[in-house]
């Protein structure tokens, strides 16, 4: 699929780099003119997939987060946060809500929350090697942009 | 973290604030179970008029509070709720455990 911008980061998984990475993907999706509520919706999805890696992914230790993200055709952005921490043994669990492995201090909403907040969700996990959240949002084209 | 809060006749409000997700959840979580512990109110308001982002994490918060609430019979309100906050709380379906105060009030006697 042929992508119109793109923009790769990477950084340790460490809880201050939540706030970071959400921002930066606001930032990037800003030439979308998207509205509020997406910037919202896209944001909240993001900080979820990050805290995932940051929570579950690299547990007791810290490892690399991979976030990409692109502009394809039809003001659709596309975003993959990936790891290569634990993995998740079953990706079918792990979806339904309120599911976690977190403790008290976990909600089990984050896949529930990506899912309905973007158009898309795809997870891709295999035990020990990592875990791939592709997600895809369309961002609705407003009247009077050029 | 300090979170301004205030007691009135057994009613506890908590003004949460700035961004809430997995980094500053814990010691918001903390704050306010403290402040639930050393009060023992009847009710306690959680105010996210200032809460200018909110994940999941958020959902956390309020859990612990309606818990810590429940050992001491009592409720807890979210008050004065932004769109975004509002949607993530919505999704979660949290209004099952907490009341969502739909409309702010003006003046508060």
């Amino acid at each position: 699929m042929k992508c119109e911008n793109y923009m790769e980061l990477e950084f340790p998984s460490k809880s201050a780099n939540e706030a970071f990475a959400r921002s930066a993907v606001a930032c990037f999706a800003a030439q979308l003119d998207p509205t509020l509520d997406e910037l919202g919706d896209i944001k909240t999805a993001v900080s979820e997939a990050v805290t995932n890696c940051i929570v579950h992914a690299y547990r007791d230790t810290i490892g690399v987060v991979t976030l990409k993200c692109r502009i394809l055709p039809d003001d659709v952005l596309d975003i993959t946060v990936k790891d290569k921490g634990c993995g998740i043994e079953d990706v079918e669990a792990a979806r339904k809500p309120m599911f976690t492995t977190g403790g008290e201090e976990r909600s089990g909403m984050g896949f529930t929350i990506m899912e309905s907040f973007m158009t898309q969700l795809k997870v891709v996990s295999s035990p020990g090697r990592g875990t791939t959240v592709h997600m895809k949002r369309k961002i609705v084209r407003r009247g009077g942009k050029a | 973290m300090n979170l301004t809060s205030f007691l009135q006749d057994k009613r506890l409000t908590i003004a949460l604030r700035g961004e809430i997700d997995h980094h500053s959840a814990k010691d918001i979580m903390r704050v306010v179970g403290n402040k639930i512990d050393l009060y023992l109110p009847r009710l306690c308001v959680l105010d996210f008029k200032d809460v200018s982002f909110m994940d999941s994490s958020g959902i956390a918060v309020v859990i612990t509070a309606v818990r810590r609430m429940r050992e001491i019979s009592g409720k807890v309100v979210l008050r004065n709720i932004p769109d975004q906050p509002r949607k993530v709380l919505k999704a979660s379906g949290i209004e099952k455990i907490a009341e969502i105060e739909e409309r702010s009030p003006v003046y508060e006697m």
